[in-house]
């Protein structure tokens, strides 16, 4: 379980965050929602200590995190896999090399040890047969699912990932979503998801948070999210005409 | 301009601090001495020929008396190119080639997130990413110098015997006359903290890039520029401190 406890943070004379205090639970995938430039990026990355926060605290399991020094820190994120954006795998490194890699650092496996966890990571991200090929020779959707691997091939407590599915089609997105729930719920972590895909949301969101120009404005469940009275909330999920019929049509339904 | 100077000590002092494991370190150290060093034999032997026959040919010219000795041209070159060219000149050349190199390298890994990807796995990035960078090049970089100072002193009697500008035992007897071993030490010394120059400094601009491509572009200019200004503000203390 991840607390955070009243952070904020300014870049500058301009304030990202503002006060925002939440709790991500364990074993449930906690989704982060909002639009551009809201504060979700930040929000996460302030949470795993590459920006640094202005005030505030930030428990992992009762750790605190912001009164950690750099080597504390260090073995604090042996425990958490992130996954990038832009899938941030090594170019130069194989599918393989890439996923090894944490291994390689820290483990003191053998290395047939480590070959056979990172073919269990592949495999369990549907890439068998990817091992020697290059992240410049892979699809979109490859990229995301060797960064997954690599992100668990240390079995961390905590899965981080910022939108996920940016640059995917929709089925490819499905694909990604269904894995970063299973992989939590299998292994019981604590997973936050950054995105502003509303598929995302109504597919693995078990616990999610609205944030709105920095400040939290609301947080519920998925299915809490189509009844709730919050207009900033409804101004974002409701923007496409396509949520606008699937509410129409449901109160429709329910009259 | 201090603000730049404390934030290259804090990146430094990361650099220096214990790796995580040395045998990973060790590895990439190896692969550096191929990317930095192998593959900057090849301008470095190219440019010391063309330099060494040059200054053969300027200096013949500029000493056109039948009172100096003609193996004084030999003594010449073979000075100029121990003492100046063959270390401060070659440094100057790996900044522009390494420097470029290792601001873009780094600075591109910083814009698509694999700084931070390694920071999110407990790494210290800095020290993992340049430490290895600086110690290929303080190793090998003398190497280089000394390949240097062989192939101009060869340039120079190549060109001196092609176009008969001296007779090659003149450029011999003159290479060997009045030699002062201390030379090479000199340049030497000045090469190994030319390349902890241009390793550290390219890779701080790299390292601190925000933005895109053109920002990475422009580290990579920064590295260079500041490179090569800090190469020759070093060539003057050192001088100053070893030779007078």
């Amino acid at each position: 379980m991840i607390v955070v406890e009243d952070i904020s943070k300014s870049f500058g004379s301009e304030t990202v965050l503002k006060n925002i205090s939440v709790t991500f639970e364990k074993g449930k995938t906690n989704l982060i929602i909002g639009r551009s430039g809201s504060g979700k990026t930040v929000l996460m990355k302030s949470v795993v200590g590459l920006h640094e926060v202005d005030s505030g605290a930030i428990y992992f399991d009762g750790r605190d995190f912001v009164k950690m020094g750099t080597r504390q820190r260090q073995e604090l994120r042996k425990e958490m896999g992130m996954l990038f954006q832009g899938s941030a795998l090594f170019d130069s490194l194989t599918v393989e090399e890439n996923v090894i890699f944490p291994l390689q650092m820290f483990s003191d496996m053998t290395e047939d040890e480590k070959i056979e966890r990172v073919n269990f990571c592949l495999e369990r991200v549907h890439l068998e047969n990817a091992n020697k090929l290059y992240p410049g020779e892979l699809s979109g959707g490859m990229k995301k699912r060797v960064a997954i691997a690599r992100a668990i091939v240390q079995n961390p407590k905590y899965l981080f990932c910022d939108e996920p599915n940016s640059g995917l089609d929709p089925k490819t997105a499905i694909v990604i979503d269904n894995l970063i729930s299973e992989i939590t719920h299998e292994f019981d972590i604590t997973t936050i998801v950054n995105t502003h895909d509303m598929n995302s949301v109504m597919e693995i969101g078990e616990k999610v948070v609205f944030i709105y120009e920095g400040i939290k404005c609301w947080e519920g469940t998925k299915d809490e999210i189509l009844t709730s009275d919050n207009n900033y909330l409804n101004d974002f999920v409701f923007a496409s005409n396509l949520a606008k019929r699937i509410r129409d049509i449901q109160a429709g339904s329910q009259q | 301009m201090l603000s730049n100077f404390g934030r290259y000590l804090i990146l430094m002092y990361r650099v220096f601090s214990r790796p995580e494991r040395f045998r990973v370190y060790f590895r990439e150290t190896v692969r550096e001495i191929e990317n930095l060093g192998l593959n900057s034999i090849g301008i470095v032997i190219i440019i010391s020929i063309f330099i060494g026959a040059v200054i053969t040919l300027q200096t013949r010219y500029n000493l056109e008396s039948s009172w100096i000795p003609l193996y004084l041209i030999g003594l010449t070159a073979r000075d100029t190119i121990l003492l100046e060219f063959s270390s401060t000149m070659v440094g100057l050349i790996l900044a522009g080639k390494v420097g470029s190199n290792i601001a873009s390298e780094i600075g591109h890994m910083r814009i698509t997130e694999q700084i931070d990807a390694l920071e999110m796995m407990g790494i210290n990035s800095a020290s993992y990413l340049i430490l290895p960078k600086i110690i290929a090049a303080i190793f090998f970089n003398p190497f280089l110098t000394i390949i240097s100072m062989v192939v101009g002193i060869f340039g120079g009697w190549v060109a001196a015997v092609v176009t008969g500008a001296l007779s090659s035992a003149d450029y011999i007897y003159g290479i060997q006359y009045w030699f002062v071993p201390f030379y090479i030490t000199y340049a030497l010394v000045k090469t190994v903290f030319y390349a902890f120059i241009i390793t550290s400094v390219s890779a701080y601009y790299g390292y601190h890039v925000q933005g895109g491509a053109l920002e990475v572009g422009r580290a990579s200019t920064k590295g260079v520029v500041y490179s090569s200004i800090l190469i020759l503000l070093c060539d003057v203390i050192l001088t100053q401190l070893m030779l007078a």
